[in-house]
């Protein structure tokens, strides 16, 4: 019972930062209908901005947590985003309107140079960063096994609540979201109204790769460790996540990301360990066979 | 509608400077980050270092070098479109696949023939080949389901790993021959094949790439994971080393052996040659097999599925087995070379069998160019020896492959030698070519 709560704790935790890296993945498929594989790779980028930023900050002696806290996310929000700019700008706008598989190749070389680089310039070696956020509430204690909420655990769940209800609100309320539900729908027409279609993808790209930046940010604070090879294992569960809470609907893949993160979290102390990842991909597969449009999206009429 | 996606942009020189000065604010604010700062790690705890130098030297290479870049582009563009004008009708002579392409492929293979006789002496040289072949032969295998039916499999490693991992496992337990394990393993790669393509082969395509991504990661964690199987990462060891039709490479003993049968003084070379020649053997098949099968029905729907599916299922065409065949045959061709690599290393384990892996074999297949056999073996080559070139390039080696597709990709999407051209062309005079 205890140890079922501390994986609901940890599932929904970690299915938050899931979440907000499927809504990259999700509102890029909308809006031009490409798998953008490197956005595992910009979340991982964004975590190494966060240590760099976190360590320079502890050198400068800043030991106030929020405010730290608010100087990295903005930080690595804004270089974050201008790496997804940079991303769409190179490897995919050129791409535009050829053949469906050659901007899926880029990404995918994309992916490997984010890495290599990353790799090359930051080392290979894990980074440890010192404890940011530490502490927690041990919320009941069971045969000698406490239950606990770590501090960091509270904040990523909160700043996910938010983001996702000011995304909301971005994409249903305001000018921008309507320009960019219209560019889902039909870019021709999108353009001949007056919109700069270009400049909306452009920003869809540095939301996604901005929310990836959050991702990023608190997971570092939440595990401590970073390394060059996270994104590829993250980017697959939240492309898997988005595609089963429906790809192309946010409220699908924050759904999609905590079912991941549920169904990782028990797996992973019920049954084994090693094999989390095996199933998740056979999730992503029993997805794609029974239901491809995902649990809330809609199904896709393919148009000659 | 070129038109459209090309935005102009002036070509004064105060323009040029301008969208340069752009480039490089953007690859400054870039290099901050990652190159200008760098977290070291000093006994457990982190510090941060700079690397000021570096980054400017990295902005000033993007400000040269978008300057020229655009200076290029314009000037290409510019004759481009001269030669567009004067010449429309030479656009139909340059269909049809250029003849010297051919000779190249029989110059090559030549070239590959006479190898291990010029460099008999040089052990090193006939394995670097030796490992250019089995890309090769990688390359081909993908080539049909990339290149010629348009399903993008990012997890060809896998059937790979089924192959070498077959023949480790019947050599190993069953004390099975390489040329018994062969065709074994070929036959359950592909029954992998089908395995996974029955159900994912409706989904379009980049779903597909993705599912075969997690299916090539599956069968690497059960391979680390399951070790009273695989031996978990330590692999599978002393897996037998093939024979020349029953005869052994060995040191004289009381059987025959190679060396003996033929009255040959022993040689260790004899084992890499003949390695050598297995693999080309096997890739020459693998070549002729895959162009024959382009030109009957099937291939033939290959490629019509790759242009177009919907128009394919119009003219009752069944898509499903036509990819699940193509699929099929790929991996088939994918666990003949994990068969040979298997009995090459004499040990295997999960490591040879990465994600990287697939990325390097579909970077042969797409920068070869889609479709084209010769192409992957120009990429092959390419993608093997420039690593052997120079020991500072190797862990640079990922970062250029990144680049290269990207670059390729935007450059070409069909791929360097690709002509994307059907096998065969009705003509109406009811020839064929």
């Amino acid at each position: 019972m205890a140890l079922a709560l501390q994986q609901l704790i940890n599932g929904l935790t970690l299915g938050a930062v899931y979440g907000l890296i499927a809504i990259g993945y999700t509102m890029v498929y909308g809006i031009i209908g490409m798998i953008n594989f490197a956005h595992g790779d910009i979340y991982m980028v964004s975590a190494f901005i966060a240590v760099t930023v976190f360590t320079l900050l502890a050198g400068f002696g800043i030991s106030s947590v929020p405010l730290s806290l608010l100087v990295v996310l903005l930080v690595a929000v804004f270089f974050t985003s201008i790496y997804g700019w940079t991303v769409e700008r190179m490897a995919y706008r050129p791409l535009r309107g050829s053949t469906r598989l050659a901007p899926l190749i880029s990404a995918i070389g994309m992916s490997i140079f984010l890495q290599n680089m990353v790799q090359l310039t930051q080392g290979a070696r894990v980074k440890p960063v010192a404890p940011v956020l530490v502490g927690g509430i041990d919320l009941l204690s069971v045969d000698g096994f406490t239950v606990r909420l770590a501090y960091s655990q509270i904040l990523i769940v909160f700043v996910t609540v938010a983001l996702m209800a000011g995304f909301t609100w971005l994409i249903t309320k305001t000018s921008f979201g309507r320009q960019q539900r219209s560019c889902e729908q039909d870019r021709t027409m999108t353009a001949l109204l007056g919109i700069n279609v270009d400049r909306t993808i452009s920003l869809t790209f540095m939301l996604g790769a901005a929310l990836a930046a959050v991702a990023g940010m608190m997971v570092t604070v939440y595990y401590g460790v970073v390394d060059f090879f996270i994104g590829f294992v993250a980017g697959i569960k939240a492309f898997t996540a988005a595609v089963l809470g429906g790809i192309g609907s946010l409220p699908g893949a924050m759904l999609g990301g905590l079912l991941i993160g549920l169904i990782e979290a028990f797996w992973a102390a019920y049954l084994s360990a090693e094999y989390k990842d095996v199933a998740t991909f056979t999730i992503l597969i029993l997805v794609l066979m029974f239901r491809p449009s995902g649990l809330l999206g809609r199904p896709e009429v393919e148009k000659v | 509608m070129t038109a459209l996606v090309l935005a102009p942009h002036g070509t004064s020189p105060a323009d040029r400077l301008k969208d340069a000065a752009a480039v490089a604010f953007i690859a400054l604010l870039l290099g901050i980050p990652m190159i200008g700062l760098l977290t070291v790690d000093q006994g457990g705890a982190l510090r941060v270092a700079t690397r000021w130098p570096t980054l400017f030297a990295f902005v000033a290479i993007c400000f040269t070098g978008r300057l020229i870049l655009r200076l290029a582009i314009d000037r290409l563009r510019a004759a481009k479109q001269a030669r567009e004008r004067s010449d429309v009708e030479l656009a139909a002579a340059d269909r049809t696949a250029s003849p010297w392409l051919t000779w190249i492929g029989w110059a090559a293979l030549g070239v590959a023939l006479a190898l291990p006789m010029v460099f008999s002496e040089n052990r090193y040289v006939v394995d670097t080949a030796t490992t250019v072949l089995i890309y090769v032969m990688l390359g081909w295998g993908l080539n049909v389901v990339v290149g010629l039916a348009g399903l993008l499999d990012l997890g060809y490693v896998a059937f790979y790993a089924v192959g070498a991992y077959t023949y480790g496992l019947l050599s190993t337990q069953f004390g099975w021959g390489f040329w018994q394990a062969l065709p074994v393993a070929g036959a359950i790669a592909a029954s992998f094949g089908i395995l996974l393509g029955w159900p994912t082969l409706r989904l379009r395509g980049d779903y597909l790439a993705i599912v075969t991504l997690g299916f090539g990661e599956i069968i690497r964690i059960i391979l680390v994971n399951w070790t009273e199987l695989s031996g978990g990462p330590n692999g599978i060891a002393s897996i037998a080393r093939p024979s020349f039709f029953g005869l052994p490479f060995k040191p004289p003993g009381d059987e025959a052996t190679f060396a003996s049968f033929f009255g040959l003084e022993y040689s260790t070379n004899h084992r890499i040659v003949f390695l050598y020649y297995l693999i080309l053997a096997l890739a020459l098949l693998t070549n002729l097999f895959v162009s024959r099968m382009r030109t009957l029905p099937i291939g033939r729907a290959w490629e019509a599925i790759r242009e177009d599916e919907i128009a394919c299922k119009a003219m009752g065409i069944n898509a499903r087995n036509v990819k699940l065949s193509a699929f099929a045959i790929g991996a088939m061709l994918g666990g003949f070379a994990g068969v040979f690599f298997a009995a090459r290393q004499g040990f295997i384990s999960p490591e040879s069998f990465t994600f990287n892996e697939s990325a390097i074999i579909l970077a042969i297949v797409v920068l070869g160019g889609m479709g084209s056999q010769l192409g992957v073996v120009l990429a092959s080559l390419v993608l093997v020896l420039l690593p052997e070139l120079g020991r500072d390039f190797a862990e640079y080696r990922m970062l250029l492959f990144g680049a290269a597709m990207i670059l390729i990709m935007v450059w070409k999407p069909g791929g360097i030698l690709s002509h994307r051209e059907p096998t065969l062309r009705y003509r109406a005079n009811g020839g064929r070519r």
